[in-house]
């Protein structure tokens, strides 16, 4: 199988409604919420773009863009 | 094409409480059906009422929303009018089995090929709470304030004895699974039920003190497991998740197409 | 159900229920004859709902029942309404309220006709009194609904459903059909389901065609997407009820018999209509100035045509098979409401010549 890389991850601010299912569960704990309950990435260094915030985001606001190598 | 292709984007943010696991139900079927590579023009998706149902109104397919508990009723005349279309039934666990009980069972006798989606949040969301055919003995809700008495519905059960050729269960948790499951339901030449057990934190996981929806999602983790796993083996408690039925039994549009075939016959003696 | 074929029928849905079965029965036959789909669903308002969903890949679809089942099935009419899908919905009335009197004849559901289903709506409900006129009035349910894209009820009656008589057949071509008016918007145009022509008509596209829209049974915009924005609710509601009120002379049909100097007008539809035009044709032998106006159009109610039937007679005398539910329509449009008089029977019995002579008896101060 191909390795999966990280191109681009993309979260739809107004779209988002801050419930926390992506933050807690994301396996490298990418994300958390800001100030005003948002999902934001913030150690996207760490990311190994498995894509499981955007599938189980209820809100679809996540995109991760993934670049096979 | 990406995900919001399929998606008609002016109506977001959702309509759906923060953390509704609906939403995750309509992020995997978006999936499946972008995996499955289907023209938007070939898809029907036929809706009933209740929070579940405004799902229909979010994707760029031909959609009809319709009536409390009768979506199936309707996706019938669809899909035997027209045998081509590939048609969707999501359905909340009010609208499948109270209300829409008698279509549900029937439609799953004819075996006629239609996937019907049951997204089971154990409870009637969009009035505010009152306890569904799914909810379970001893959960509590607005209509069930001393704990609820009535039994639920086994949805897989139900809809195997009433004939569904394809049965499969899984949690939101599992996104998976939720696309797979709806890849292979589509798919199926006959009458397919997927049950995705969903989250509602906002009535049933505030009445029954089960947490937000990370608390939720964290339970369907803890509380599922494969068919057939060692830990099912071990704990019989635990909700089994997969493919309970698949089979081959002849499918009703097809089987009318032979009446036709007959009838013609007979006219020309 | 020869007029349903020869209108176009491609599709029925029903539940069996007396005394509407045979309707079932024969189509079961007929339709697969000529490549079109017949279901027998698990309930009445399945089988409602199915030609609603039918209709919407583009067939014309019929469902048939009777009392009981057309309760069952005002949900999803309303829905029908709402949503604008041509549709046709046979009820062969008979003796309610509940289960009632199945093999005996009323006309007790006129009124349920109208406003069975709930919230604000116009309808059209068309009947008739012999095998010719049903036929005639069948074909004339399917191009209406078609017209109008509104559902359309036929109204008949046990005794009409279940008797026999002579039907001729006319030829293909002979009446004219009105065909599905589809789009002729473009695929990638913005395609407008439910924003009317300048003529009223709101052309359609199939489902599973090149535009994909939103069908709901909520106040909608013109793509058909939930709105409650007043301007958007009352312009919705203004034009279901006005595209049908507004034509109210293009849906109406009658026979009139021996009105042109009538001083007594009988007015009636469906079965009873046979024993009234017996007694109108009874009393102009004897010389009388009786004549008959028989109804074929109950919904818009036609009253135009009942006021100025009507304005130059002494007395109006309704017959009907029910508690008067056509009679007060008639004393709310003619000039004289008190010259208007009610003969009825409500026993599961057709009215007999005898009974309206009666009431003529005793309108006149005759006695019985």
């Amino acid at each position: 199988m191909a390795k999966r890389k990280l191109k681009e991850h993309h979260i739809q601010r107004e779209w988002c409604k801050g419930c926390g299912i992506c933050v807690a569960f994301c396996p490298k704990n990418v994300l958390e919420m800001d100030s005003s309950d948002k999902a934001v990435a913030v150690r996207l260094e760490d990311c190994i773009a498995c894509e499981m915030c955007a599938l189980r985001c209820p809100d679809l606001a996540i995109r991760v863009v993934v670049e096979k190598c | 094409m990406a995900v919001k292709d399929y998606l008609r984007e002016r109506f977001f943010p959702h309509m759906w409480c923060p953390g509704c696991g609906h939403g995750t139900v309509l992020n995997g079927l978006i999936r499946a059906v972008e995996k499955l590579g289907m023209s938007k023009n070939e898809i029907v998706m036929v809706s009933g009422i209740g929070c579940s149902s405004r799902i229909s109104g979010y994707v760029d397919f031909h959609t009809l929303h319709t009536l409390h508990g009768r979506a199936l009723a309707f996706a019938t005349g669809i899909k035997l009018s027209k045998p081509e279309l590939n048609v969707i039934v999501p359905m909340g666990d009010g609208d499948a089995l109270a209300i829409g009980g008698n279509h549900f069972i029937h439609a799953a006798r004819r075996n006629i090929a239609m996937t019907a989606l049951v997204m089971n949040n154990r409870i009637y969301g969009m009035t505010g709470g009152q306890y569904s055919p799914l909810s379970g003995y001893g959960t509590v809700a607005t209509t069930a304030p001393f704990s609820n008495i009535d039994q639920g519905f086994d949805v897989v059960k139900l809809a195997s004895a009433a004939g569904a050729t394809f049965v499969a269960r899984t949690t939101v948790y599992h996104v998976h699974e939720v696309s797979d499951l709806i890849q292979q339901a589509v798919l199926h030449d006959g009458f397919s039920v997927v049950e995705v057990l969903s989250q509602c934190p906002t009535y049933f996981g505030r009445h029954n003190r089960l947490g937000g929806p990370v608390e939720m999602l964290q339970w369907f983790k803890d509380q599922t497991t494969r068919i057939g796993s060692k830990a099912a083996a071990e704990n019989p408690e635990l909700i089994q998740r997969g493919i309970f039925v698949q089979e081959d039994r002849p499918e009703y549009c097809t089987e009318y197409d032979k009446v036709i075939d007959k009838a013609m016959a007979a006219v020309k003696g | 159900m020869e007029g349903a074929l020869y209108a176009g029928l491609e599709f029925f849905a029903g539940y069996p229920i007396t005394p509407s079965t045979e309707i079932a029965e024969h189509l079961s036959r007929r339709l697969p004859e000529r490549g079109g789909k017949f279901i027998q669903m698990e309930d009445e308002i399945a089988s409602m709902c199915a030609i609603i969903g039918a209709s919407l890949t583009g067939h014309k679809v019929l469902t048939a029942t009777s009392g009981p089942g057309f309760s069952l099935k005002q949900e999803a009419l309303g829905y029908a309404i709402m949503a604008e899908i041509p549709c046709v919905i046979v009820n062969v009335q008979r003796g309610g309220p509940s289960t009632g009197i199945p093999t005996h004849i009323a006309q007790g559901d006129v009124n349920q006709a109208r406003w069975g289903t709930h919230g604000d709506h116009a309808i059209i409900a068309l009947t008739a009194s012999n095998h010719q006129d049903v036929f005639a009035m069948t074909v004339e349910a399917f191009n209406m609904a078609e017209t109008f894209r509104t559902p359309v009820i036929l109204l008949f009656d046990e005794v009409v459903g279940h008797m026999r008589e002579r039907l001729l057949l006319p030829e293909p071509g002979q009446i004219p059909l009105v065909d599905r008016l589809k789009t002729s918007v473009r695929e990638g145009v913005d395609y407008h389901p439910y924003l009317p022509r300048e003529d009223g008509r709101l052309p359609m596209a199939d489902f599973g065609g090149v535009h994909r829209y939103n069908v709901t049974g909520l106040y909608h915009d013109m793509w058909g997407f939930p709105s409650d924005n007043p301007k958007v609710v009352h312009g919705l509601i203004r034009h279901l009820v006005d595209k049908i009120e507004n034509h109210v002379e293009q849906i109406t049909r009658y026979k009139s018999f021996y009105l042109d100097d009538a001083r007594t007008v009988l007015v009636s539809y469906g079965a009873a209509a046979r024993t009234a035009l017996h007694v109108v044709e009874g009393q102009r032998k004897r010389g009388q100035k009786y004549g008959l106006l028989e109804l074929q159009t109950l919904w818009p109610f036609p009253a135009e045509v009942v006021a100025d039937t009507c304005a130059g007679a002494e007395r109006v005398v309704v017959v009907e098979m029910n508690m008067g539910q056509v009679c007060r329509e008639v004393q709310r449009v003619v000039n004289d409401p008190g010259k208007v008089f009610l003969a009825n029977r409500i026993d599961g019995v057709l009215v007999t010549p005898t009974d309206i002579r009666q009431t003529l008896r005793l309108i006149a101060g005759q006695g019985v």
